[in-house]
């Protein structure tokens, strides 16, 4: 109902929906000002096999979609209502989700936040969701992986179109706590960087980090705050509760760039995001102290090395 | 010889297509069977695309629901045509449309002329082997199975709730013993006319019509009464994962099937291009000539066990157990030590160079986490910040442990250290807590300080280590605990730390040669008179008398006995 009315503030700016098939696998994704990362946002993402990109801008004034609209496989929706009011952009994306992604696979993911799953080298986006759909699974469970460069963030300065891993390459291996939420049933996720140099003192509001962004969608399907948790309660079980592990992945957050200073000085004077942009206002506050690599810091390989460092699990899939 | 296939497709008909061109190539004649819930117009395309082939036969079509009876009826009919239209045939393969050969055809001949008269089908008795999902296995063939599993589930439960409940017992018919297996099979022309032709077959039928999941166990049961030799092996490469559906295999699989010698492997991927690219490819000299699945067995093996066991003592996104009824919360054996470091100023530094394992102070202290090296991050990136840690105690130390498992490792513990963690260092049965009760008194007497400025410190500490002895002290708690008072320990310390040592070292270690220095105790029991006096009992330290500490230096020395020694 909610996304319904919101859906009204959305305008379509070019709408190729009629390209999907029934076994196209979306993406759904809102962004603002993010014309610097999308090229290898869509690069990343086709190469993993998303098949159509169904995208929200939410008042760009910096090109980026115009870029899109040029590319054949987007979709694009453009609305200037405020973010914190549609529920961090969720509500645009369930009244799309609600009306092209019935009966498929879908990807909500930010577009900083680049999937990784088991096997994501050799198999396809495809090959999973197959698997899952054999396997009568309907969400897959990832956590949020931030990534940071060696040395201060602000001099990992990100060029157009470029992997940003190539600079943001070092990650927490093991400071993550979890935390069940009973009424929902889905693991919270704290830890990582964020809590360990921002959060250290208010370890209560570091930024969750569990995050479902692949699930079989049905109209009925909500998600409830961003990713973190969603509507049927069952489909947050994404975790093994009697010692067994389930297939699951990460997202590779790629925050920590030398876009991260600028980005936050904005987003905390205009405080749209969670808690009138608290987490924002925390990092404006931490921000000169921006070395977030530490000894025990871990570089970034491939899928195989976070599996086996135990921060993603191949499960029941060989 | 020659050899003829029967294939089973439902879907995916252009792969299909192109695995029934690899089976005519090699020279066999194929006889398919399509689901009869296939669509006409899919099926009539199916049909026309390989109307250019003439030894490629279609036969009735039937319905085919898994675990249902009409796969049976399907092998049945087809098989039997197969026999009837190509009487060269003396040999029959069952095979799917997801069933790649990954060695040429000529190979599997050639293989099979090795084995004259020789029926492969996997077939093994209920009674030995405990393969089915669901606890289903005995019964599958004494109840009986009108409703679909995957359509009816509930009605399929209830049924069999209510036939266990009355005690319905289905007779076997005569002389069949149930046996199960792999439902791809390869038999001879002899025993599968035997088979077919039975006298009895209406009755086996009408029997089998009611048995969950006929297709693994109709042929499998049936060929131990006509067939001559049996070898109980599927030549088709399958594997099933803990659920009991089939392993799909994908393009990085293609060196583990190459290598492994297979004929056939399902089920395939059926965009995997590079598999249906680079197969079937015949064996090198020096590749396998028989089938060995060694490789695939561990790899999907291991699968299994991380889908239902995983990873002890690790938590993430996708695996919470709950610890309340795990055995065993951390990753690997630790151990606790409460009180020693404030017997012994220099225990940290002694237990190291004693043991090879990494000895922290006290991770759990009120202002920070003291790692072994006193860094202000630890492996794994843990942070020393207290509220950090005590946000979630037990998740510090289960990352802490999970991530150094390769080494063991120690801590102090003492009464005013985080008390959420009790309860994990209580009930995790890798835990080795040590307590020396009432050694709080020793710092607080070393202060200097008289009886009456400590008397409150003094029952604070004593409260919080009572509390720390109680959740010890719980019926549940399976950690291995060795508490001692004060007044005990001093009683013998050698014996206690030697123990404490070979713990860690996991075997007898050598003699102790040195202990650690232990604080000068002179004038400890008056002090804990005074306390008394002032009306604040330390019951936890014992009952301490003036020549304790006295003896306990004397008992410190390593027992002789040598004779004439000294």
């Amino acid at each position: 109902m909610r996304a319904r009315r919101k859906g009204r503030e959305l305008t379509a700016a070019q709408d190729r929906t009629s390209q999907i098939t029934d076994t196209d696998i979306l993406l759904f994704c809102t962004f603002r000002n993010e014309d610097i990362r999308l090229p290898y946002f869509l690069e990343y993402y086709r190469k993993l096999g998303v098949n159509h990109f169904l995208l929200v801008d939410n008042g760009s004034d910096d090109g980026g979609d115009s870029y899109v609209a040029e590319q054949p496989d987007v979709s694009l929706w453009k609305t200037n209502a405020p973010y914190g009011k549609s529920r961090f952009g969720m509500d645009w994306l369930t009244y799309l989700q609600g009306k092209y992604a019935h009966g498929q696979w879908a990807l909500t993911v930010d577009v900083d936040e680049f999937f990784v799953y088991p096997f994501c080298d050799t198999r396809p986006l495809r090959a999973l969701a197959d698997w899952l759909e054999a396997s009568e699974v309907r969400s897959f469970g990832t956590m949020m992986l931030d990534m940071y460069p060696k040395g201060q963030v602000s001099d990992a300065i990100y060029q157009r179109g470029t992997d940003p891993f190539k600079l943001a390459n070092w990650f927490d291996p093991g400071n993550y706590t979890l935390k069940l939420n009973n009424f929902y049933h889905n693991l919270w996720i704290q830890g990582g960087p964020r809590a360990r140099v921002f959060f250290a003192e208010k370890p209560r509001q570091a930024p969750a980090l569990n995050k479902i962004p692949f699930v079989k969608w049905d109209r009925n399907f909500t998600y409830v705050s961003s990713t973190h948790m969603l509507l049927p309660r069952g489909l947050n079980l994404v975790y093994g509760q009697n010692g067994g592990e389930k297939t699951s992945g990460v997202l590779l957050h790629a925050k920590f760039l030398n876009t991260f200073g600028p980005r936050v000085s904005q987003e905390a004077a205009r405080a749209q995001h969670y808690g009138d942009g608290r987490e924002y206002k925390t990092y404006a506050s931490e921000q000169d102290s921006s070395e977030i690599w530490c000894q025990w810091s871990e570089q970034y390989l491939n899928w195989r090395q976070l599996e086996a460092i135990g921060l993603m699990s191949k499960g029941n899939w060989a | 010889m020659s050899l003829g296939v029967v294939m089973l497709v439902h879907s995916d008909f252009a792969r299909a297509g192109q695995m029934v061109r690899h089976w005519a190539a090699g020279g066999c004649p194929v006889m398919i069977h399509v689901d009869s819930d296939v669509d006409t117009a899919t099926f009539d395309w199916f049909v026309a695309n390989l109307s250019d082939l003439d030894d490629v036969r279609f036969s009735t079509r039937h319905r085919c629901e898994w675990g249902m009876w009409g796969l049976v009826a399907a092998t049945q009919d087809a098989a039997g045509q197969l026999l009837r239209e190509f009487a060269h045939v003396d040999r029959v393969f069952l095979a799917s449309g997801s069933c790649l050969p990954l060695r040429p055809i000529s190979e599997l001949r050639d293989f099979l002329d090795g084995c004259p008269q020789t029926d492969f089908i996997e077939s093994a008795t209920t009674a030995d082997v405990p393969w089915t999902v669901g606890g289903l296995d005995r019964e599958r063939f004494t109840l009986r199975f009108p409703f679909s599993w995957k359509r009816r589930r509930r009605l399929f439960d209830n049924y069999v709730k209510f036939q266990q409940a009355i005690g319905v017992k289905r007779k076997i018919p005569k002389g069949l013993v149930p046996h199960m297996g792999s439902q791809w099979w390869c038999l001879t022309r002899k025993t599968l006319t035997a088979i077919l032709n039975d006298p009895k077959r209406r009755k086996y039928d009408r029997y089998f019509k009611r048995v969950w999941i006929p297709d693994e166990s109709y042929f499998q049961t049936l060929v131990r009464k006509h067939a001559t030799r049996i070898q109980s092996r599927s030549l088709t490469l399958s594997k099933f994962d803990f659920q009991g559906k089939p392993h799909i295999f994908y393009d990085d699989h293609a060196e583990i099937l190459r290598r492994s010698g297979c004929f056939v492997a399902r089920k395939i991927w059926p965009n995997a291009q590079v598999l249906f690219d680079s197969f079937p490819q015949a064996t090198t000299p020096n590749g396998p000539t028989r089938p060995s699945t060694g490789t695939v067995d561990r790899i999907f093996g291991k699968a299994v066990e991380r889908r239902t066991r995983g990873r002890p003592g690790l938590y993430m996104h996708s695996r919470y157990p709950n610890v309340k009824k795990a055995n065993g919360i951390s990753a690997a054996p630790f151990s606790v030590m409460h009180g020693f470091d404030a017997l012994f100023p220099h225990f940290e530094n002694w237990l190291a160079q004693q043991t090879d394992a990494q000895v922290h102070g006290h991770l759990f202290a009120k202002d920070k986490a003291q790692f072994a090296d006193r860094s202000t991050v630890f492996r794994g990136a843990l942070s020393d910040c207290a509220r950090l840690r005590d946000y979630n105690a037990q998740g510090f130390l289960t990352n802490l442990l999970w991530t150094t498992r390769d080494r063991y490792q120690c801590f102090m513990f003492g009464p005013t250290d985080t008390p959420s963690i009790h309860w994990m260092l209580a009930h995790d049965t890798n835990a080795r807590v040590w307590v020396i009760s009432g050694a709080w008194s020793i710092p607080l007497f070393l202060s200097g300080r008289t009886a009456a400025e400590t008397r409150a410190e003094a029952a604070h500490l004593q409260r919080c280590e009572n509390k720390f002895l109680k959740a010890l002290n719980a019926p549940q708690a399976h950690a291995r605990i060795r508490i001692s008072t004060l007044a005990d320990f001093l009683d013998n310390p050698r014996d206690t730390l030697q123990v404490l040592v070979d713990q860690i070292a996991g075997h007898k270690a050598r003699a102790l040669s040195d202990l650690p220095e232990m604080a000068d105790l002179g004038g400890l029991p008056a002090y804990l008179q005074e306390l008394k006096n002032q009306g604040m009992h330390p019951f936890l330290t014992g009952d301490l008398s003036a020549e304790m500490h006295r003896n306990a230096a004397v008992n410190s020395e390593p027992r002789s006995y040598v004779v004439g020694h000294k």
